[in-house]
């Protein structure tokens, strides 16, 4: 029994580096669960219960963090900050940046400088927080139908 | 005052696999090995440095009930607690001596910041790891 905890939370995991590695590639839910060896479905339910949050907002919010990265330490355009994070379209990372944030992407960036501290602690702490009422919403990542599962 | 860090400690699944991976894997030496009992005082430590020793403890009893043991063991394997970081004078060569010796969970390609170059893994169990070979890079910033 607690064998099997550990199998799957440690796959699960897996999977979740898979996102952190490869969020500037368009990913998809099917080949992001194939890392750890689960059908979607079952990848989706068991992720939310592992990790607090879905798989699409666990890679969103990820996104949208290395955006505030290149916001603060680059002169990149927002255009181009939402390309290289993996996002393809402006209008969905404006909303789901303001979403997470709570303000816009230039916003944010007249407000913010660079932050001295290394990279693997940017990345594992300055990920936005679940907060500002968000709801699961549909996605080209395709877990909208698995999400609202209870 | 206090002079340096003479152990530290991480949680593993299983100390003879811990050990496989940090030593045959990751290149550390094996520094006390010490059975007493049902216990194994097993710790690890970078090659030519003996000031800090790492200890592999095994969650379960004497330490732990069975019930912590098993949040604990949880914990691990979702990459909740905290890791290593070490220092190396090549990451991206050693990245490549790790490939070879057939470590796959990588977290991180060797990535150029301004403090230097790092990379990242994952033990057998789930520890981050990080390791950094220091120095100012000039490349540009990428995420």
């Amino acid at each position: 029994m607690s064998l099997e905890v550990e199998d799957l939370n440690r796959r699960l995991l897996r999977a979740r580096d898979a996102m952190d590695r490869a969020y500037a590639e368009p990913l998809d839910v099917r080949s992001v669960a194939a890392v750890a060896f689960v059908s979607e479905a079952h990848f989706i339910r068991t992720f939310r219960a592992v990790f607090g949050e879905t798989p699409h907002r666990y890679l969103q919010r990820r996104r949208v963090e290395r955006s505030m990265f290149l916001l603060r330490e680059t002169d990149r355009s927002v255009t181009d900050v939402c390309l290289d994070v993996g996002f393809t379209s402006l209008g969905t990372f404006s909303r789901m940046f303001r979403e997470i944030v709570g303000e816009t992407p230039s916003g944010y960036r007249m407000g913010h400088g660079p932050i001295v501290a290394p990279n693997c602690v940017q990345l594992a702490a300055m990920r936005p927080r679940v907060g500002y009422g968000e709801e699961m919403r549909s996605s080209s990542f395709g877990e909208a139908a698995g999400a609202a599962a209870p | 005052m206090i002079t340096r860090l003479n152990v530290a400690s991480i949680y593993v699944l299983d100390k003879e696999e811990a050990l496989d991976f940090y030593v045959n894997k990751l290149g550390l030496e094996v520094g006390n090995d010490v059975r007493q009992g049902d216990y194994r005082w097993l710790t690890v430590r970078v090659p030519g440095g003996p000031e800090t020793e790492i200890s592999l403890e095994q969650p379960g009893p004497p330490l732990h009930d069975e019930a912590t043991a098993a949040q604990l063991r949880e914990l691990i394997t979702k990459g909740a607690l905290g890791g290593l970081v070490f220092i190396t004078d090549d990451a991206r060569g050693l990245y490549e001596t790790l490939k070879a010796r057939g470590v796959t969970d990588f977290t991180q390609e060797p990535t150029d910041h301004f403090y230097g170059t790092d990379m990242g893994l994952r033990d057998p169990f789930g520890n981050p790891i990080r390791i950094l070979q220091q120095g100012k890079v000039a490349q540009p910033v990428t995420a």
